[in-house]
């Protein structure tokens, strides 16, 4: 600890700059994101109880939320599976490739979401490469719930990886050992002692591949088709095609449900890393 | 060794997840991009329509990443280097981009700066007065609105784990000295977050360059104010084969930068992790 720095915090700062940084940070945070959302709130608490209980009724706009909750959340279960297999691999095996596998897993952050649209949509077409396989066996898999599916794990896959494996990297050997002496099986270890450790960032992961689902737009609208009909339409889809109709107060009634739910996530997952520093310390 | 059939199981399922999941559609777009021939490909990416889109969004992508690389800077200062009240809601709200959705980041900017949005009529207001012709939204200032939004967390994220790793009592001993809140940062706090700062650059550059819902719900004019996933985006859609072909080789270039950023990190985390 320095000597000179004050434990209480308060005005005691040494370092320049505490003024004209958070001046600037607070400045450029309200301008470019704050003020813009906080338009949304001020539009849609113009409407009336009413218009919301229609849109509520809407069955389209109903359907939009049922199919991007549950298919997020399956993608997010799939990702946990996955990622949680993935994680350990790179962090307790060594395999020839190891780094080629530990950077592509980074490939959905760094590819765009129309250029992975457009492809899933064509591999898994009925004439593409994965999509002629299964529709030998009669399933369809681009324009249904299955080809949405995978367009959303495939942008969530590297939130649950890189949630486990730092946190896997960190584990303390010591208590594996103990519970290897005392006999335990393999199993049995990871079971009681392994996977509690990792249980926050798993769930992190869980979250973040979520919450990413349920905004996603450009690499999900190729694959899903789009169908009112079928129930593929996702929220974000519906919002844009409001804007596309000059329907503003439907589509910010919409996006205010849309926030609501992204800030309970968003909540939520800065609780359980709340909780995973307090197990760390 | 008894643990062998468990390793080879494990390392199989996540090599299959990996080539199936991310490796093929990789290919998949450059396979799809030269399907008619080299020429078709370099036709295909220098039509007006694409050059137009490749300037704009160039353009967004410079502004944007210098927009945040300064945000960034000051933000994980501010958040770094002293204690104040409220630092943990301000962490969060500066996430906020990364859990709305980019089509309502659009929205957004429309209900602010559109005709109905209340900053928007004081432009109006402004342009009517002035006789100029301002615009923001469906304009090119949206499309860099939305690119900024949508990339806003990037370079922060990288830079404020290594601050805190780092602490700051070099700093505090530097003002101790005398030294100017500059000399501190150019000398001291810069080079130990070098290689995370670039790093949150190039994600953020990635980022810039390949966002497309939220521009999408900015922009309307294609050759004017479409950017390169809007220009694909809009090959795609109009269903010939060979706009279809035109729309992958317009995403192999993304593919190539995507390739790009990858071997970047892999170099940087390197780097990261070598103590100097």
């Amino acid at each position: 600890m320095n000597p000179f720095s004050n434990p209480a915090g308060g005005r005691n700062r040494i370092i320049p700059g505490f003024g004209l940084t958070l001046g600037v940070t607070l400045a450029m945070l309200s301008l470019l994101i704050l003020i813009p959302l906080l338009s949304i709130l001020g539009h849609a608490f113009q409407l009336t109880a009413n218009d919301y209980a229609k849109l509520i009724t809407n069955s389209a706009i109903r359907n939009a939320f049922i199919t991007t909750l549950g298919s997020s959340f399956l993608a997010a279960l799939i990702n946990s599976v996955f990622g949680f297999i993935l994680a350990w691999v790179l962090v307790r095996y060594d395999f020839r490739g190891k780094t080629l596998l530990n950077g592509v897993i980074e490939l959905p952050f760094a590819l765009p979401t129309a250029v992975a649209g457009i492809t899933l949509s064509k591999l898994y077409s009925d004439t593409g490469f994965f999509g002629s396989f299964f529709a030998g066996y009669g399933i369809p898999i681009a324009y249904t719930h299955i080809g949405l599916i995978i367009a959303l794990v495939f942008v969530g896959i590297p939130f649950v990886v890189r949630s486990i494996q730092p946190v896997l990297e960190n584990l303390d050997p010591t208590y594996e050992e103990a519970g290897s002496m005392l006999g335990a099986s393999k199993f049995t270890i990871f079971r009681r002692i392994i996977f509690p450790e990792l249980r926050p960032a798993l769930l992190t992961g869980f979250g973040l591949a979520f919450a990413r689902g349920l905004g996603e737009y450009g690499s999900v609208i190729y694959i899903s088709g789009n169908s009112a009909k079928n129930h593929t339409q996702v929220v974000s889809y519906v919002i844009m095609q409001k804007l596309n109709y000059v329907d503003y107060a439907s589509a910010t009634a919409i996006a205010l449900v849309m926030l609501i739910i992204a800030f309970v996530m968003l909540f939520s997952i800065n609780m359980i890393q709340l909780w995973q520093a307090r197990r760390v310390q | 060794m008894k643990h062998s059939k468990t390793k080879i199981l494990l390392v199989s399922i996540s090599v299959v997840f990996v080539v199936v999941m991310l490796i093929v559609p990789l290919i998949s777009v450059l396979i799809n991009s030269l399907a008619e021939g080299w020429d078709f490909y370099v036709k295909a990416l220098t039509t007006p329509y694409v050059l137009s889109a490749l300037r704009l969004t160039l353009i967004a992508t410079v502004i944007a990443v210098a927009v945040n690389t300064v945000f960034g800077l000051c933000a994980a200062w501010a958040i770094s280097k002293f204690d104040f009240r409220g630092k943990h809601l301000l962490t969060t709200l500066i996430d906020i981009p990364f859990s709305v959705s980019p089509v309502i980041a659009g929205l957004a900017f429309i209900m602010t700066f559109g005709r109905m949005g209340w900053i928007g009529q004081w432009i109006e207001v402004l342009n009517d007065y002035l006789g100029t012709d301002i615009q923001i939204v469906f304009a090119v200032p949206g499309v860099i609105l939305a690119t900024i939004f949508v990339t806003f967390p990037f370079v922060f994220r990288e830079v404020i784990p290594v601050l805190h790793t780092q602490g700051r009592d070099e700093e505090e001993a530097a003002a101790l000295m005398g030294a100017k809140g500059r000399t501190i940062f150019f000398r001291i706090t810069l080079p130990q977050i070098k290689w995370a700062l670039l790093y949150g650059i190039v994600l953020c550059t990635a980022r810039a360059l390949g966002e497309f819902g939220a521009v999408s719900a900015m922009s309307k004019l294609r050759g004017e104010t479409f950017t390169l996933p809007l220009e694909i985006d809009a090959l795609y859609q109009s269903g010939s084969t060979d706009a279809i072909t035109a729309a992958f080789a317009v995403s192999s270039l993304l593919v190539l930068l995507a390739v790009g950023v990858l071997l970047l990190r892999v170099f940087f985390e390197a780097k990261l992790h070598k103590p100097s």
